[in-house]
């Protein structure tokens, strides 16, 4: 494997692109499939981004289910989860969005006696396949922790490249640009670009998280996973992390599992609501939020429980 | 009225209870105090007779009454140094394995073995030790380190069986409980989430252990391993048995070796002059200055290398 992919091999994405929009269409007998016209949708704020590129699905999850032991945890959730836009994850304590997150990466596999029946795709490849090891699936879906997590011994540029460095790169010249280029995207390098190799802790929790979705960016993966990744920050941490959000969806496309339904309702395009494991609504956010199709949804975003 | 009653009861129990814990952590601080100055005291008459010179000089000769401790120094300190050797990797391996490698069904049992290891009196170590240990190291061990390693002058010279390396292995065998639970805690106490970060980065399973759970740990594996040399520095019975207790400077670790604690125990009885026994003091007062100067070290050491933005290995 490359790990040092270029924004150019990048481009080789749309290769996949045809096939992964011609599975969306089919249609998936239990969840609600958003029927969305990707265009319309974008009206608004599409100019970020070449809106062709909102008809790719960067993951396509059918049928998943995940169970701990005995606990049937995620039942039977069908979606698509489309490139470069933000997907909001919500739902009541419980209710199954981090396990969602985590199956999309192989994360929960980390919790013993984990299991799971369903199909992920991220771009055309199934994840699950035998002889796909985990471990390839994280360098291409990164992820971002709810509490901040850099490496507490290591300086701010390490953290950075940690990543690059367990892929095998050496290239010091590579490894300075590649930690400028991520922590610019992090919007962290005018803060830190001085003391690039001060300890990681020294920096303030806002920074910290900044800095470790920096450290998800070096590796360069396709999909950005994010557990409520400003519900630790204060408010004006929290919105330099939603600024930087809507600034990486140009590139990126993003999972972001939330309790804030403002936050949720600011900053994706497509928001899951989940209930008791269970997909409840999938659609474009604007009309989650502002007319959705079941009662439940309704009650959910409005705070009549959750 | 009532509350303020109850308030005062509870300040007056609070106070009774903080002077009380008090004065528990201060007798630990006077009983270090009077055990160091009874060792002093005791040996007075060495210290008057032989000075700073009992420190380096290597002649042990009772009969002649002139006592150096530098053998039993050089014994204590190589025979710990081999332990912690033998005993660091295998304690360290041995914690990583039991808190991130090992099945869960594995890990109590395990534990409880290690455990019981700990509690093996030191006796039946050196009893073990002397007629088990020291006969299959002659045999086996010992003939091939002499063909492998033979090189060296560690590995040259007669053997007799009982020497300088069978004691560090003994130690080894006894210290790498402690060091294993004391590791094993350590890590166990390495938030969840830095494994996670890894994780989530691609890393292996070593790779994770190596980036996120040893570095986050090192200080406090540093720790641990101070521990077990605490306890290596003062182990006394189970080396006497396999050390051979002659007082010499030896550099091969076939050759037998004595330790400070060794000649304590071996020798009280049959002190019978009174410059004899003021001079098994003033060993005792050596192996107590030992001990504390090498803990002081290592904290000086902990404080130097592994602060905070140390850089992991790369």
């Amino acid at each position: 494997m490359n790990p040092t992919m270029t924004p150019g091999e990048e481009k080789t994405i749309p290769q996949t692109r045809r096939e992964s929009k011609d599975e969306s269409r089919e249609p998936t007998p239990n969840a609600p499939r958003p029927t969305l016209d990707p265009l319309a949708q974008r009206s608004e704020a599409e100019t970020a981004r070449p809106s062709t590129a909102s008809a790719v699905s960067a993951l396509t999850v059918r049928h998943l289910s995940v169970f701990f032991g005995e606990n049937h945890v995620l039942k039977d959730v069908s979606l698509d989860i489309a490139a470069r836009a933000v997907t909001a994850i919500i739902g009541p304590s419980g209710c199954g969005k981090s396990t969602f997150l985590r199956a999309l990466n192989r994360m929960h596999e980390l919790v013993p006696e984990a299991r799971m029946t369903g199909e992920i795709r991220l771009f055309g490849d199934d994840i699950y396949a035998p002889g796909i090891e985990p471990v390839v699936v994280r360098r291409r879906v990164g992820m971002v922790f709810q509490k901040s997590n850099p490496f507490p011994t290591m300086s701010i540029t390490d953290n950075v490249t940690v990543g690059l460095r367990l892929n095998g790169l050496r290239d010091r010249k590579l490894l300075a640009e590649r930690t400028e280029q991520s922590l610019r995207m992090a919007a962290l390098w005018d803060e830190v670009k001085d003391r690039l190799n001060a300890p990681a802790i020294s920096l303030s929790g806002g920074q910290q998280q900044r800095l470790c979705i920096a450290r998800a960016l070096a590796v360069q993966p396709e999909v950005l996973l994010m557990d409520e990744p400003a519900s630790a920050l204060d408010p004006l941490a929290t919105s330099k992390i939603e600024d930087l959000i809507l600034e990486l969806k140009k590139d990126y496309t993003i999972v972001i599992v939330t309790h804030n339904m403002q936050q949720a309702a600011r900053m994706s395009d497509f928001t899951a609501f989940l209930y008791l494991g269970e997909l409840v609504e999938f659609d474009v956010t604007k009309k989650i939020f502002a007319s959705p199709a079941k009662k439940q949804t309704e009650d959910y975003v409005t705070g009549r429980f959750g | 009225m009532e509350t303020t009653t109850a308030k005062t009861g509870t300040r007056f129990g609070d106070r009774a209870f903080q002077w009380l814990t008090l004065l528990m952590a201060l007798s630990v601080f006077v009983l270090i105090v009077l055990i160091g100055y009874e060792l002093a005291q005791g040996s007075q008459l060495a210290l008057q007779k032989f000075g700073w010179h009992f420190l380096v000089s290597s002649n042990w000769d009772p009969v002649n009454e002139q006592y150096g401790a530098l053998p039993f120094i050089f014994g204590t300190l190589v025979s710990s140094v081999i332990a912690l050797f033998i005993a660091v990797p295998v304690s360290i391996a041995t914690a990583v394995y039991l808190t991130e490698l090992a099945p869960l069904w594995l890990r109590q049992p395990l534990i409880m073995f290690i455990e019981l290891l700990a509690a093996v009196p030191s006796v039946i170590l050196g009893l073990w030790g002397f007629y088990v240990m020291v006969p299959w190291l002659h045999s086996h061990l010992f003939p091939a380190l002499r063909l492998t390693l033979g090189f060296l002058p560690l590995f040259q010279g007669p053997d007799y069986g009982p020497c300088m390396l069978a004691a560090g292995i003994i130690l080894a065998i006894m210290i790498i409980p402690i060091i294993t639970s004391v590791s094993r805690e350590i890590l166990r106490s390495v938030p969840g989430l830095q494994r996670e970060a890894a994780y989530a980065l691609g890393a292996t399973r070593w790779e994770v252990t190596r980036i996120a759970v040893l570095s986050y740990a090192k200080k406090g594996l540093f720790g641990a391993v101070i521990l077990g040399l605490g306890r290596a520095l003062g182990e006394t019975m189970a080396v006497t048995m396999v050390i051979g207790n002659r007082p010499e400077i030896a550099k091969s670790l076939f050759a037998p070796g004595y330790t400070l604690a060794s000649v304590i125990a071996n020798e009280f009885t049959e002190a019978t002059t009174d410059t004899y026994l003021s001079a098994l003091f003033e060993i005792g007062l050596v192996l107590l200055g030992v001990t504390v100067l090498v803990n002081a070290l290592a904290q000086l050491l902990l404080k130097t290398f592994a602060g905070p933005g140390v850089k992991p290995q790369q």
